[in-house]
């Protein structure tokens, strides 16, 4: 591997001697001898297996919920419904106070996406809590429900969640996050050429190797060890504590060992269920979603719709730039006003605009939540901003990359967010994609740097 | 759930079991017999994670039945190294930057070995086509391609 250590050198700090150099993973002498622990791989005498019993409705008030003849099945152990959570009601980030807590563990009232969690079932085998599962009676009234974002934000729209009161996420900045900069509407006025365009994006499922799950077993004086592949451990930690009304201190988890994530596995959603049960059972409980319960249940990627209007000017510069950006969250939060909070301060994208006006909401719909995935928030964002840089382009018959030359910023611009940039390489990595790529450029953009303001 | 005696050898060792009939041979070397290298990712024979070797045979354990394989010989990751040497397609992963959460090598690591114990010198195209039931999600496929041909060339060496 190549390391260009000439960029930058009169301003940075010479101390890269670990990059370039190849270092073994700690971890990789397990992986290759089969000798990793994944939570799976624990396996305890007499340990239950906990089934979900998963609303098959998108939204629905539930009447009666009737577990006799489950708890009457061959192996069932016991059945837990929303009156045994101590604290039923929780979100995520409350942690870093952002509420409100809108999501049930196990359904009370009411399911609002189809998965949705209502009933949990605990027997000695897998299959015995496979079957008495579907012998759980819930008996439910369909309301009519929301998939589509626009639609959920129009006056008379099925309320989804009724812990917001309205199908979006109520920022301090209002029903929206929002950036001003400038003046966006004289922007447009003074601008050449106006190009609006829409884009959108579907969920995308993770689709982990290892699935979701945990293992779970009571290790006396009130206290339990969880082996499970969060990646948010702490998260996990602190929401488990809120939920079963217990310190922390009762808590034990184990983890730090995950079969792929990408983002699917930050959610609290199987560890503090199981610990309930293996305390109100007094024994190991494992709680693994099966594939098809990973494709279905757990959260995807946000979809998203993202509105661009970019105000143009002959010579290559954008000097406005007004965003409107629509995340799906489903039926409850989870991440998604933080991933459409980063939208937001995305869209400017990396290039110096002096106008800008940014919406962006997260939206209640009656669809699985959606939550953390790789850049989430912002991916979607940076797909539809290089598709519109590279119309905008094709606008005025300027080169592509060119164009973005014309518009990268660098040290010393203002951003959208009124912080001034620091530390930018962006015309220098597009130097040596223009290279590596044999994507030729004038003469005039090989010649600047993001440091120096020399043209 | 009726109970059936099984007897094979895992890994060069006699097990003897009494599983339930019907019960997959994933169950019985993970739970039963504590051989836990092989994987359960998809429990229906898709991905490849629980890939272990019968008779010679690259086989999905998830999909085959335990009762299934009396007087058979199984091999898994966990055998395949001897008297503390990793075996070359080990040595190969480790070195290559071929394993990232890990969940997946076992079973691939199975799949490159049969190959290699019938096509000591395999094409790139050939390493392709023996891995094409084993799904990665974080490594990436190219890393793991490149360990096996190194694993091979290093066998050729060895022979020569």
């Amino acid at each position: 591997m190549e390391l260009r250590k000439d960029y930058f050198a009169d301003v940075r700090k010479d101390g890269l001697h670990e990059i370039g150099q190849g270092r073994p993973r700690l971890d990789s002498p397990g992986h290759v001898t089969g000798k990793t622990a994944y939570f799976a791989d624990r396996n305890f005498p007499g340990m239950l297996h906990l089934k979900m019993v998963r609303s098959p409705h998108h939204h629905a008030r539930i009447r009666s919920i009737d577990t006799s003849q489950a708890e009457k099945h061959p192996g069932v152990v016991k059945v837990l419904t929303a009156n045994d959570v101590p604290h039923n009601v929780y979100t995520i980030l409350i942690l870093i106070q952002i509420g409100p807590e809108d999501e049930t563990v196990l359904a009370d009232g009411k399911v609002r996406w189809k998965g949705e969690a209502v009933v949990a079932v605990l027997a000695e085998t897998e299959r015995a809590a496979q079957e008495a599962a579907a012998k759980v009676k819930v008996d439910y009234e369909v309301l009519p429900a929301v998939f589509d974002m626009e639609e959920a934000l129009k006056p008379g729209a099925p309320l989804v969640n009724e812990y917001h009161g309205q199908n979006y996420y109520l920022y301090d900045s209002g029903e929206c996050r929002k950036v001003r900069f400038g003046n966006v509407e004289a922007g447009f006025a003074g601008a050449d050429h106006i190009l609006e365009q829409s884009y959108q994006s579907s969920p995308i499922e993770h689709a982990p190797t290892e699935t979701t799950g945990c293992v779970v077993t009571p290790e006396g004086n009130d206290r339990f060890t969880c082996y499970t592949n969060t990646q948010a451990m702490f998260f996990t930690l602190d929401n488990t504590s809120i939920i079963l009304q217990m310190p922390g201190s009762k808590l034990h988890f184990v983890g730090g060992t995950v079969g792929g994530g990408f983002g699917g596995k930050v959610d609290v959603i199987v560890e503090p269920i199981a610990i309930l049960a293996a305390k109100l059972t007094g024994r190991p409980v494992c709680f693994i979603y099966s594939r098809e319960e990973e494709m279905q249940i757990s959260s995807p990627r946000a979809a998203e719709k993202v509105v661009i209007k970019d105000g143009l000017m002959k010579d290559g510069r954008i000097v406005a730039r007004k965003v409107t950006g629509y995340t799906d969250a489903g039926a409850y939060s989870r991440h998604s006003p933080y991933g459409a909070q980063k939208g937001a301060a995305h869209y400017p994208g990396p290039y110096t605009i002096p106008n800008v006006w940014i919406d962006t909401y997260c939206v209640y719909t009656n669809r699985t939540p959606s939550s953390a995935m790789r850049g989430f928030g912002v991916t979607i964002g940076d797909f539809a901003l290089e598709v519109q840089m590279d119309k905008l382009a094709r606008l005025i018959g300027m080169d592509p990359l060119e164009f973005r030359f014309i518009n990268a910023y660098r040290d010393g611009d203002m951003k959208a967010h009124r912080q001034p940039t620091e530390g930018a390489a962006l015309i220098e990595c597009m130097q040596e994609a223009s290279r590596a790529a044999n994507w030729p450029v004038a003469e005039k953009y090989m010649a600047m740097s993001s440091y120096r303001k020399e043209a | 759930m009726a109970k059936v005696p099984v007897q094979f050898t895992l890994n060069g060792s006699e097990k003897a079991e009494f599983v339930e009939s019907g019960a997959t041979l994933l169950h019985a070397l993970r739970d039963k017999i504590g051989d836990t290298s092989p994987k359960g990712g998809c429990h229906q024979g898709t991905c490849g994670a629980c890939s272990v070797i019968i008779d010679g045979e690259l086989r999905l354990s998830c999909l085959t039945l335990a009762e299934t394989c009396n007087g058979a010989a199984i091999t898994t990751t966990a055998g395949l190294a001897e008297g503390g040497v990793l075996h070359p397609l080990q040595r190969a992963f480790l070195d290559a930057f071929a394993t990232q959460c890990g969940f997946c090598t076992p079973g691939m690591i199975m799949a490159a070995k049969v190959l290699l114990d019938r096509t000591p010198n395999p094409s790139r195209e050939d390493v392709v086509e023996a891995l094409s039931g084993n799904i990665c999600r974080c490594t990436g496929y190219e890393p793991i391609i490149q360990a096996v041909l190194t694993a091979a060339r290093a066998n050729s060496q060895n022979a020569a």
